[in-house]
């Protein structure tokens, strides 16, 4: 089982790796996004600390949202999502391995790339180091809701559009407590509750998501 | 082994056939013919469980496969309409990852191996977007060549294949069914496998 | 015995004419209802010495906000029924339920800005209930734009069930989450709960237009499945037969 699991992840990864360029775009848009507001709101320091975290991690969402259209669609227009799902294991695993591997694609490069435009924000050390870590924890929940909504409207038109519908509601308490917890640092009050919700809604999605979204692909395969 | 039991099928409005009985023992194949839109590849994909006849059920060794789930699948093995296979990795990959997706060991000597026997010898290094249409086939195919699964399932799997490669597939083919493995494939041309019992089976 | 009265009413052409029989009687109870209580809210109930008339807004206010809530969770249920036991109806019902409680949280978010605008000065206020009305209007609009989206019946119904399911359980994390964020963010939060003890005359008003929006649902919600039903059944004896009769 694990090892199935794991097959899934090595084979999404090494596909990945075959298209850097797929993988730059989103940071690219999370940079630009993250570059633009201030030009919205005008230079001053103490408003762009104060709205960094928000800005950031709706950025980091709306990132999110980009890459996850493709974490089904490939697979299914050539055939290998038909062949996952008639492999010997049940569809929810390898939907777990395929979310596992978008966020290792997609999330964990937000994290990293965070802290660096926290800078541009001029957020104290601490921030940026609560902010690394929100959206580290943060952001396996985004790719297993994403694999629901990625499951449910694969193969429709307009599907990027519908993604982000039934998604972006469904993301809430992920956006509230990460960028929470940058807001508690900065206040001065202890990001460790946020860091416990955020884990906890993290870890259930990423665990129970898959088997909906296996469900939502069974239905898109009939 | 593989039966039908009173099986309908339904696409959209249409009802594309109803009443379907087969049963189909070891060594046997089962040859599905019928015009387009007969219903060939619904009726495949329902044998492979992938979707659910309106009414009717499919038994394997006599159990019905809704509830076997995963022991039906670990029996079973599937050749679409597309190859599965994807452009960006090389035959080699390919092969090996869908021989992994699927729970069997392939060492990477033996995919070699069975890549020369469906004749892509020198290009198992190549990205599959560079090869033909019947290559990219071929490639799909190469994971029979060493396949012991007993239920095959191929929805046309001669289609882009020359006449090298369609004589390879049959004995291929020829042989699982003498091994005692069962077949059910489509095809528009006549096939010419060289074992076992056919039973061909006329839709619409 | 139970049991076989509910499935023979679980076959779609069984219950078309249930259906049909149902309307008018629904029609009828909301709209005595809903004068009833409307007479009582806006002319017997008296003035508030705190809001004044603006108040009376809650009799459609509370109103629309439960049937908002309440619908999507009838959604929910007919959604598990659907995929639980694969009836054709279900899927019909939670298609159906959609666009009242979309229209019902809607309304309940116009009149709390109207509401809101003499109370607090601003027609919105990021309060834990609006917030989570707002959520609730954009799961319904969710549901409704993917299960739109997908031609094919048996996959749009399927499709919108686990959705409605998915949001569901996550309905109360979300609440959880935003009346968190509220807390913290807000200091002097508005309160809508804690008015002095009701008149027992504005809660029967209150309560009187709860239940014409309730038959009012129903009504409505019956009108569309029963569409939805010839639109599928089309093909079926027993619609031929049904539109030929009713051409005579």
């Amino acid at each position: 089982m694990f090892a199935f699991i794991a097959h899934v992840i090595r084979r999404d990864l090494s596909l990945a790796l075959r298209r850097p360029a797929d993988l730059v775009a989103p940071l690219c848009f999370f940079l630009i996004i993250a570059t633009f507001f201030p030009f919205g709101i005008g230079p001053e320091p103490e408003l762009l600390r104060r709205l960094a975290p928000g800005i950031l991690w709706v950025g980091a969402l709306l990132s999110t949202l980009l890459s996850l259209p493709r974490m089904f669609a490939d697979d299914f227009a050539d055939g290998t999502l038909e062949q996952m799902a008639l492999a010997p294991y049940p569809l929810g695993l390898a939907a777990f391995g395929k979310a596992i591997a978008h966020w290792i694609v997609s999330g964990l490069p937000l994290a990293l790339l965070s802290p660096i435009l926290g800078l541009q924000f001029d957020l104290p050390p601490d921030a940026l180091c609560v902010l690394f870590f929100s959206i580290l924890i943060g952001t396996p929940a985004l790719s297993g809701i994403g694999a629901i909504g990625a499951g449910l409207t694969l193969g429709l038109r307009g599907s990027g559009v519908l993604l982000s519908l039934v998604m972006l509601p469904l993301c809430i308490p992920a956006l509230i407590f990460g960028s929470g917890a940058v807001d508690a640092v900065m206040t001065g009050i202890s990001p460790r509750p946020y860091f416990f919700l955020l884990a906890a809604f993290s870890t259930g999605s990423i665990v129970f998501a898959p088997w909906a979204a296996a469900a939502a692909l069974k239905i898109s395969l009939e | 082994m593989l039966e039908a039991l009173q099986i309908e099928c339904q696409r959209g409005d249409q009802r594309l056939f109803q009443g379907l009985n087969f049963c189909l023992n070891a060594g046997e194949l089962l040859f599905l013919q019928g015009n387009n839109g007969a219903g060939k590849t619904s009726l495949l994909r329902m044998l492979c469980g992938l979707s659910e006849p309106v009414s009717g059920e499919i038994r394997w060794r006599g159990e019905n496969i809704r509830r076997m789930n995963e022991r039906f699948r670990g029996e079973l093995c599937y050749l679409g309409h597309q190859n599965a296979i994807k452009e960006d990795l090389t035959p080699l990959e390919n092969l090996m990852v869908s021989t992994r997706l699927h729970d069997e060991t392939l060492d990477e000597d033996a995919a070699l191996k069975a890549l020369v026997e469906v004749g892509l010898s020198g290009r198992a290094e190549l990205a599959c977007r560079y090869l033909s249409q019947g290559q990219k086939r071929r490639v799909a195919l190469a994971r029979f060549a060493q396949e012991k699964r007993p239920l095959w399932i191929l929805d046309e799997p001669f289609v882009a294949l020359d006449t090298q490669a369609t004589r390879w597939l049959s004995q291929v083919i020829g042989a699982h069914v003498e091994r005692g493995g069962l077949v059910v494939l489509t095809s528009h041309q006549a096939i010419d496998i060289p074992a076992g019992r056919i039973h061909p089976l006329f839709l619409g | 015995m139970q049991t076989i009265v509910w499935y023979k009413f679980a076959a779609p052409a069984a219950f078309y004419p249930l259906a049909g029989r149902m309307i008018p009687w629904c029609w009828g109870l909301a709209a005595l209802s809903g004068l009833a209580g409307l007479w009582l809210g806006l002319f017997v109930a008296p003035i508030d010495f705190q809001q004044g008339e603006g108040y009376r807004i809650i009799f459609v206010h509370v109103g629309a906000s439960w049937m908002s809530m309440f619908i999507y969770l009838v959604m929910a249920f007919w959604a598990a029924i659907g995929l639980a036991f694969n009836t054709r109806l279900s899927g019909m019902m939670t298609r159906a339920l959609a666009p009242t409680g979309a229209c019902f949280a809607f309304i309940s978010l116009w009149t709390g800005a109207f509401w809101g605008k003499p109370m607090w000065g601003a027609w919105w206020a990021w309060d834990v209930r609006l917030t989570s009305e707002l959520v609730l209007f954009f799961l319904y609009i969710a549901f409704i734009a993917l299960t739109r989206a997908i031609d094919d019946v048996r996959r749009s119904d399927k499709a919108g069930a686990i959705l409605v399911l998915v949001s569901v359980v996550n309905i109360p994390i979300i609440y959880f989450s935003v009346s968190w964020w509220n807390s913290l963010h807000q200091g002097a939060s508005v309160s809508l709960t804690k008015s002095p003890s009701m008149a027992s005359v504005m809660l029967w008003g209150m309560l009187l237009c709860a239940f014409s929006m309730w038959m009012y649902s129903i009504a409505v919600a019956l009108i569309r499945v029963r569409g939805l039903i010839l639109e599928r059944e089309r093909n079926t004896e027993w619609v031929r037969a049904l539109l030929i009769q009713e051409e005579k």
